[in-house]
């Protein structure tokens, strides 16, 4: 269970308009499994957005290959409308989308252009509302008169009320309190445990994504210049401060200790393990 | 897919025809109409042809890309060439089942063609050499007397202003919305006319929320900053005339003057 990215490159021109064909993305491969959970990282305007709208065929590769469990989503016998299903897509702020009376009914769109029954299509709305965080008594509520951060859970909900198997968010946390981005967080990584839905996460916070994924595609004006797990990539601190990333907190903090004399290993990512690494220390007792 | 709709189609450049002032622009681009429907002889049009010629080479746009705005009227030429063409009584020249050609037809489906080509180049000649800012600005002033008879001038061009700065954003907006929906599984382009309809407004109405919040946020900015209408309000970089725009107001008289000569005598 997979979608394989190959070769993708991709350009907003037209072939032969005036500017030429300035490519955003330029010979993408890369393997989204299932069963882990994958981060893309990149600074601003390298291309994450684009990259993740080709997933559900929002956008057509100019050059290159998408393969969802192994058959072409460009192939003629794929359809289109079962990708859209099968491939949840939250954007950047997604509040844009909501625009029926009450979020219940908000909610309900996504699984009624599935075709589905009326019942069925309630309950997934109620599921999806329950799983975000809002209760019964939330159901009536204008999607006008919620704060910024519950029209966000409302949004995320009307995705995930599709029932996708892989569910992609672009930077679902951005300008959310600490609070809703540890529920937003603590709902993705249940509904990969429990429910084994695929999650591919936009982020621009290294903390997050240390502590999130298991895998992490980094891009650099359109290119992965990184393909890999976040210990390892965080041990590459140099060439992301280059590109204008940086390591997790963490990660920061441990480099600063070993310059005094600390004695800590490589892949501290998290203050989770550094907490532990540090007690370890000083267990040992050597400082 | 809606990045692709042009609104004041600035060419940016810097020709003398783009620092010419707005207010001497738009009226030589009125004066330059009303010459097209005065003219009624070769003589006439072949002037004006020309004289279209020298200021578009003078403004320095590609040529090609002037030819880009007539694709949009292609239909209506057409249309209106066949219709003097085949409904023109006179001289009979070629006739075929229930169609004939005549020889004042010709003559006048030639004419139609070559007002209406060089009325669409010539209003779009301005808006490639004027930015939709100095353009307002200059019927602002150029209607300013129309105050005199409490017409809101200052506020009108104000509001053309702001919905022209508005169109690409608005643009943007919606072709975000449109993915945002098309994600959840809306259909837009399937179905009969009322189905379609009906499936606008998942679209619309985020649109028009999204138009009230900005339009809502625009005018506390404003207000924020005291704006408060045209009265006596001061510019920044207030228009003024050079010695180039009397010039070509000089040759825009002589041009119109030659015009009316050569239809009323030739
Ligand atoms: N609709 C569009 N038309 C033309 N160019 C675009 C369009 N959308 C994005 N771009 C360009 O494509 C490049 C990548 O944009 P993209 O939105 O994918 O970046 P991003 O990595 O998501 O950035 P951010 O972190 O700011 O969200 C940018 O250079 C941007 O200017
Ligand atoms: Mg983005």
């Amino acid at each position: 269970m997979s979608i394989e990215i190959k070769n993708l490159s991709y350009t907003y021109n037209n072939p032969g308009s005036e500017n030429g064909s300035r490519f955003v993305l330029k010979n993408i491969s890369a393997t989204i499994k299932k069963d882990e959970i994958t981060a893309i990282i990149g600074p601003t305007g390298s291309g994450k957005s684009t990259l993740v709208q080709h997933l559900n065929l929002l956008l057509h590769a100019s050059e290159g290959d998408i393969l969802y469990d192994g058959r072409s989503i460009y192939g003629d016998d794929f359809d289109r409308k079962t990708l859209r299903a099968s491939v949840g897509l939250v954007f950047q702020y997604p509040e844009y989308q909501l625009f029926e009376n009450d979020i219940f009914t908000d909610v309900c769109f996504g699984p009624k252009n599935l075709g589905l029954e009326k019942d069925e299509v309630e309950s997934r709305a109620k599921k999806a509302l329950l799983a975000v965080g809002f209760s019964d008594s939330d159901f009536s509520r204008s999607p006008f008169e919620l704060s910024g951060g519950q029209r966000r859970r409302a949004a995320i909900a009307g995705v995930l009320a599709m029932q996708p198997e892989y569910l992609v968010l672009d930077e679902p946390a951005a300008g959310l309190d600490p609070k809703g981005r540890r529920e937003l967080f603590q709902m993705l990584r249940r509904l990969h445990d429990e429910n084994g839905v695929g999650i591919v996460l936009v982020s621009h916070s290294m903390d997050d994504v240390a502590d999130f994924a298991g895998k992490i595609l980094v891009l650099n004006d359109g290119r992965v210049i990184f393909d890999d797990t976040p210990e390892r990539i965080f041990s590459h601190g140099e060439e992301l401060r280059t590109v204008g990333l940086d390591v997790p907190q963490a990660a920061r903090l441990a480099e600063i200790l070993r310059e005094y004399g600390f004695d800590l290993p490589q892949g501290l990512i998290t203050m989770d393990r550094l907490r532990t690494a540090i007690t370890d220390c000083f267990n040992r007792g050597d400082k | 897919m809606f990045r692709d709709i042009t609104l004041g189609q600035y060419y940016p450049g810097q020709s003398i025809i783009h620092r010419l002032d707005p207010r001497t622009k738009l009226l030589w681009t009125l004066v330059y109409i009303v010459s097209l429907f005065v003219a009624d002889n070769k003589y006439a049009y072949g002037a004006s042809v020309l004289a279209l010629a020298a200021v578009i080479i003078l403004s320095s746009v590609p040529f090609t890309h002037m030819l880009k705005g007539l694709k949009a009227v292609l239909v209506i030429l057409i249309i209106s060439v066949l219709f003097n063409l085949f409904l023109t009584d006179g001289r009979v020249l070629v006739s075929f089942w229930i169609f004939k050609i005549t020889l004042e037809g010709i003559r006048r489906a030639v004419f139609m063609a070559v007002r209406l080509v060089c009325l669409i180049l010539g209003a779009s000649l301005m808006t490639y050499t004027t930015t939709p800012n100095q353009l307002t600005d200059g019927i602002e002033r150029g209607l300013g007397f129309l105050k005199l008879i409490r017409v809101p001038v200052h506020e009108i061009a104000m509001m053309m202003s702001i919905a022209l700065r508005f169109i690409p954003i608005l643009t943007e907006e919606l072709d975000k919305i449109i993915k945002a929906q098309t994600a959840r599984g809306a259909d837009l382009e399937s179905g009969n006319f009322i189905k379609r309809a009906k499936a606008m407004t998942p679209i619309l109405i985020p649109l028009f929320v999204s138009a009230f919040r900005r339009a809502g946020d625009l005018a506390q900015a404003m207000e924020a900053r005291c704006y408060h209408g045209g009265r006596g309000r001061t510019r920044m970089n207030p228009l003024s005339m050079a010695g180039r725009d009397y010039a070509a107001i000089i040759i825009m008289f002589a041009y119109l003057g030659g015009i009316i000569v050569l239809s009323v005598l030739l």
